[in-house]
Parts: C-alpha cells; sequence; structure tokens
C-alpha cells in the first residue's frame, strides 16, 4: 500500500501497537530544556528510575535566561532556581547540558539542527509545542507535556496514537519581499488554530522544496500554531548538505548508511491524505497579525476587521475581546499601526538567515525614535556567525539593541517583557493575550517587517524597502 | 494518579474560543519546579487586575463557581504551548473535567496523565448544558458508562478505551510502559543494526 513520510516513519518506529491502536513509538532523540524538565527528573528519582538513553538526550537552558550580560548570573531568584535545578539534574542523571556560558547554549530548536542532534528520519519530542520545528529534516517531531517527558527519559519510548494525514501543497514564487513567516501565516489564517487538529502536516509543492533549510524551519515551527501535531517536509540534498560535517551528525561509514536511508523518506505518489490543500505562492503577500490568535492574519495592504460585518455571534464576540485588548479600531489600515517596540529573535525567527534578512533593511538607516528594538540571535553560534558577518553593527547603528541569545520576550519569561498597553512587532510566534508581557500588544511579522516597522514606527510594507 | 470514576459538580462555564494555555496559566508561574500550588494563579490575569486584586465578576471568582469541579468552554481548548502547568493548574484548582467542542492535542493528552477527563460534545449540546451552569444546577459525569447526567436527561460522549481504562484505574503510564521493556530491548538491538548513526555518539 502506499504510504505517506509520516506513516513511514511512524512504522518504522512502532515498537508496540495494541488492538486498540494505542502505539509505544520509539524516540530518537529527545530536547530538554529547564521550564518543562524539573518535575520529570524528580518523578525519576521519586520512583528510582535512571534515564534510559542520556546520549539520546541533550539539555539546555532558554527560557530563563538573561539576554544581557551573564557574568552577573540570572537576578531573578526563581529563573536561578529553575536554571540550578536543570544543571542539578543532568548531572546526577549524565545528561549532556549546553550551560548558560556555553557559547553553542541557544533555544532548544535552534541548537538541535545547529548540533546535527536533528537528523531526517528520527522521532523527536521535547517538552515544548515548538519543537515541531525539527519536522523541517523529515524527523517527526513534536511537543510533549512533563509527564511525557518523564516517560521518554525513563522509556525512551512514547504512548501515542496515529495521527490523520495532511497534507499542504504550496506551488509557484513567491513575490519579493515575502517570506516563509508569510506563507505559514497565511496558512493559518486558511486553515484556523484548529485546523490541523489530529493531524500531522507534510508540506509539499515546488515552493517548499525551493525553500532554504532554514526557511522551512520557520514554517514547521508554526504548525503547532495551525493545531497539528507535527509538520514535515521530505528531506532533500539541502537537507544532507546542511548536515554533512555537523558536530553530532553521522561520520564515515555511518554517513554514507544514513544518507541512503534518508533518501528513502518520501511520500509515495499514490498515498491518500486525509485532508489536503492548495496554495498559490504568488498570491501571498506580507503579513500581519491584528489580533490574539496567529490565525488572525492580514496584509499590511489590509484593514483591522470590523466585528459588525460578522455574522457569526461567537466570531463576533471573539473579534470584539481581541480588538479590545489590541486597542485598535474597525477598519483601521494595518499601516495606521503605531509600534512601540521590535522583537527580533525566537525558535520562529532568530537564525541567521532571519538576522540578514532584517540587517538587509536596516543597513545605513535608522529606526524610529519612539520605538525600543532589540535583537535576540537564537543561539551563541547565530551570534557569533552574525558578529563575523558585521551584522550586529549594522543593527546597533541603525538604534537596535545586540543581546545574548535566549527564548527572551516571545514568552517574557526572563526579564524581557512588554508593559501593559505596549504594541510590539515581532518575529515570534504567538499573540495570545499577555503572551509578551500582561497586557502586551503582539503582532506577528516576518524578520523584514519588523525592520521596516522599526524604521517607520508604525507596521509598515517591506517591499518599500527592497532594491 | 488519582482515579476519575464519577463526578457530580455545579459546572462553570466560560463561553471563550481559543483558551490557550498562557491563559490558563501564564508563564510567570511555570518557574516553579513542583507540580501543585498552581491554582491559585489558575486564569491568572483574568482572575486578579494588575493590583492583584480579585475580579468579582470572573467566573471563577463567584460563588458557586469557585467551587466547580467540572469547567464548560468554548472550542479549541487549552491550543498553544505544551506546559504541563495547565492541567496541574486546573487539578489543583479542583477542576477534574473539562467539557468543549474540541481540544488541543497536547493539552488533551496532558488531562489523562493527571486524572482530568476532558470530554468533546458537539455545540449544541455544549449550550444546552451549559444551562446549568447558569442555573447553577449540578450536573454528573459517569466514566465508565461515558455520559453526563443532567435533569432528566442524558448525553453520552466517546472516550478512547486505554485512556479510558488508565483514567478509570489511576494508573502510571511509564510503570505500564515498563513492562514492555523486552519489546523496547529488542527493537533497540535491531535499530543499533539497522541504523548504526542512532545511537552514534
Amino acid at each position: 500500500m502506499p504510504t505517506t513520510l509520516y506513516d513511514k516513519i511512524w512504522n518504522d518506529h512502532l515498537v508496540d501497537l495494541q488492538d486498540d491502536g494505542t502505539a509505544l513509538l520509539f524516540v530518537d532523540r529527545h530536547l530538554v530544556h529547564e521550564v518543562t524538565s524539573p518535575q520529570a527528573f524528580e518523578g525519576l528519582r521519586n520512583s528510582k528510575r535512571k534515564v534510559r538513553h542520556p546520549e539520546l538526550t541533550l539539555a539546555v537552558a532558554d527560557h530563563n535566561v538573561p539576554t544581557t550580560d551573564r557574568s552577573k548570573g540570572i537576578a531573578d531568584e526563581e529563573s536561578k532556581i529553575q536554571v540550578d535545578t536543570l544543571e542539578a539534574n543532568c548531572k546526577e542523571f549524565g545528561v549532556q547540558l549546553f550551560g548558560m556560558d556555553d557559547k553553542r547554549q541557544g533555544i532548544v530548536h535552534i541548537i538541535g539542527p545547529e548540533q546535527g542532534f536533528t537528523q531526517p528520519g528520527t522521532v523527536i519530542v521535547c517538552g515544548d509545542s515548538h519543537t515541531a520545528t525539527h519536522g523541517a529534516f523529515g524527523s517527526l517531531a513534536f511537543g510533549i507535556g512533563t509527564s511525557e517527558v518523564e516517560h521518554v527519559l525513563a522509556t525512551q519510548t512514547l504512548v501515542q496514537k496515529k495521527a490523520k494525514n495532511f497534507r499542504i501543497n504550496v506551488n509557484g514564487k513567491l513575490p519579493i519581499g515575502v517570506t516563509s513567516k508569510d506563507v505559514i501565516l497565511q496558512i493559518i489564517g486558511k486553515i484556523g488554530t484548529a485546523g490541523g487538529t489530529g493531524c500531522v502536516i507534510e508540506y509539499a509543492g515546488d515552493l517548499i522544496t525551493s525553500l532554504s533549510v532554514e526557511q522551512r524551519m520557520t514554517i514547521c515551527n508554526m504548525t503547532i500554531e495551525g493545531g497539528a501535531r507535527a509538520g514535515l517536509i521530505a528531506p532533500d540534498q539541502k537537507i544532507f548538505d546542511y548536515l554533512k560535517g555537523k558536530p553530532m551528525s553521522p561520520k564515515g561509514d555511518n554517513w554514507d548508511k544514513a544518507v541512503e536511508y534518508w533518501k528513502t523518506l518520501k511520500t509515495d505518489k499514490e498515498a491518500v491524505f486525509d485532508k489536503e490543500i492548495n496554495l498559490d505562492a504568488s498570491e501571498i503577500l506580507p503579513m500581519i497579525t491584528w489580533g490574539t490568535s496567529p490565525q488572525d492574519v492580514i496584509t499590511i495592504d489590509g484593514k483591522v476587521p470590523n466585528p459588525n460585518h460578522e455574522k457569526d455571534e461567537d466570531k463576533k464576540n471573539s473579534i470584539e475581546r481581541s480588538l479590545k485588548y489590541m486597542g485598535l479600531k474597525p477598519d483601521m489600515s494595518a499601516k495606521d499601526i503605531k509600534i512601540d517596540k521590535v522583537f527580533i529573535g525566537s525558535c520562529t525567527n532568530g537564525r541567521i538567515e532571519d538576522l540578514r534578512e532584517a540587517a538587509k533593511i536596516l543597513k545605513d538607516k535608522k529606526i524610529s525614535s519612539s520605538v525600543h528594538a532589540m535583537v535576540v540571535p537564537g543561539s551563541g553560534l547565530v551570534k557569533e556567525q552574525a558578529e563575523q558577518e558585521g551584522l550586529d553593527k549594522i543593527f546597533l547603528e541603525s538604534g537596535f539593541e545586540w543581546r545574548e541569545p535566549g527564548c527572551s520576550m516571545c514568552l517574557a519569561m526572563n526579564a524581557d517583557k512588554l508593559k501593559p498597553e505596549e504594541r510590539c512587532a515581532s518575529t515570534s510566534n504567538r499573540n495570545f493575550e499577555g503572551r509578551q508581557g500582561r497586557g502586551g500588544r503582539t503582532h506577528l511579522v516576518s524578520p523584514g517587517m519588523a525592520a521596516a516597522a522599526a524604521i517607520s514606527g508604525s507596521l509598515d510594507d517591506v517591499r518599500k524597502y527592497q532594491n | 494518579m488519582q482515579k476519575f470514576t464519577t463526578l457530580k459538580s455545579i459546572p462553570a462555564y466560560l463561553p471563550i474560543v481559543n483558551i490557550d494555555t498562557d491563559m490558563i496559566i501564564p508563564k510567570q508561574f511555570l518557574k516553579t519546579i513542583k507540580r501543585t500550588g498552581l491554582g491559585k494563579n489558575l486564569f491568572f490575569e483574568m482572575r486578579y487586575d494588575d493590583q492583584g486584586k480579585t475580579i468579582d465578576n470572573f467566573i471563577l471568582n463567584k460563588e458557586p463557581f469557585n467551587q466547580s469541579k467540572i469547567l464548560i468552554a468554548g472550542k479549541n481548548f487549552g491550543c498553544g504551548s505544551s506546559r504541563e502547568h495547565a492541567p496541574w493548574a486546573l487539578l489543583d484548582f479542583g477542576i477534574t473535567c473539562v467539557i468543549s467542542s474540541s481540544f488541543a492535542d497536547i493539552f488533551y493528552s496532558n488531562c489523562f496523565k493527571n486524572g482530568i477527563l476532558p470530554i468533546i460534545l458537539d455545540e449544541e449540546k455544549i449550550k444546552e448544558i451549559s444551562e446549568y451552569a447558569n442555573r447553577k444546577e449540578e450536573i454528573s459525569v459517569d466514566l465508565n458508562d461515558e455520559k453526563i447526567i443532567y435533569g432528566n436527561n442524558e448525553i453520552l460522549f466517546k472516550i478512547d478505551s486505554f485512556k479510558k481504562k488508565c483514567l478509570l484505574e489511576g494508573l502510571d503510564d511509564i510503570a505500564l510502559s515498563l513492562k514492555k521493556s523486552e519489546k523496547i530491548e529488542s527493537f533497540e538491538k535491531n535499530l543499533k543494526e539497522k541504523k548504526p548513526w542512532i545511537f552514534n555518539d
């Protein structure tokens, strides 16, 4: 029977399948961070269990870490305890940790690919919903809860039910200034935040294959915002080239064997999907979110919706609630939305190509005097690379702050947060109420759009700044 | 894990769609290294004002809903982050059953690890039982028979048979999986031969 890429990876990891369809799936790679792991390690300790495969586990502190001078440690007592606890747990259970002073430290979903820990055809889990990012490599990667983290630590397996197959085909060429961030925002706007519930999404089509590895990661990263368990893209030569020579990539004979296997990882031509939609890339424009859900998208040429035009009562209430929280008026133009802050970073858009894209717009320009803007590189290695290319200077000269790596203002667990009613153009992934700080207002955009907003002081069209 | 069999309570109705886990428990409370004590911060930003004072007209701050064990909410409940702090906060508050027309996958699965029963009903039925919340009348949930009893009515719901068994008996997932150790070992042995690079560290 013809099978999908998801079917193939699933079948290849079945340790056990009960009659009721409950499967025990082998986990090849487990990423761990400080927020969702302490209770899992405590559970192991209480039941006198060990980590079954420390060598398949990699830990890093990212959510709580300061992005300013780290020489004085972490000022917030609770954050410090959590980061220290991760360190102590990794030591006790023999798990490799990239500590706060390690230059390889960074956001968990950035360091996995960077180190070659992320590989095609593997099952990758992490106690973090944005684990979907790793699907860009053709791995089945998804977020899990803390009880499941404990389960994986103890057994290297996970109890799962098979999800449905959903394919999204994107064909055609993107207009200038439009990026993979706009593609995924467009997709979420189309399917809704529950559109992928119960599904694994495979992204296909000539636009997807034309994207770089990092651009693919942005798309897979936000799959969870469409409600799907995981997002997948079939691996190709670009992926193999990216992984070749990475510290944790296969070496020697194993490399050749691995590539041979990786080349088999694709959906059969006749495979049938439970759901399938098509998008024309040439019709996608630079996007922004106006509301408090990632599905609340409009183009930069568009207008904020008017609840009075909505017949469905639930939707009308939801629009009203979002507009009130966001402090926006119905029918106002996207470009009239003034901003106070700009955040460039996160596991969605904190990689070197994202920083290059923003720097290209900012070169020889100054940001608006009313805007406070910062760049938080996704990892120490991204930061180092950007500095070698002189990107830090472009950002600093334009008026941006240049920070240390971490999750930072994507979820505001550290000191980087919005004040009530502050408005931010952000390259992150969630515009939920309070996400970037209580009462903070988030507009999700691409790195280029974030740079354009910083210059203009209001949301603006990045295409204006393209040569 | 606490067993779930039957439950009787006046439900609380929160008619908001897409309630995300940031709403259920904001990030400042994720810094804990414990599972307990999160109940007081459940729905923090809706329950307390900027000065930390209780917002009286929020449903879970009102009698008798501050004692509710059942929460009825709008569709796509629990979307967003994978934080298990969301079900921990519900549990610590005393809520062990959430009824919605749909749930986000990770939240749904996290509930079962904590003795919380998430029930999926269609929108019409949700409206019907939410009347009981408005009238402050009790409803009952019977997991074994997969039904909700309200007044003289009953609604049947569906639940995965394995998940149901685990809830009814309060089973520990890890202990169950460790019973399959031989299968895990043989899988690993095979894996080392077939894909040696997986363990190559």
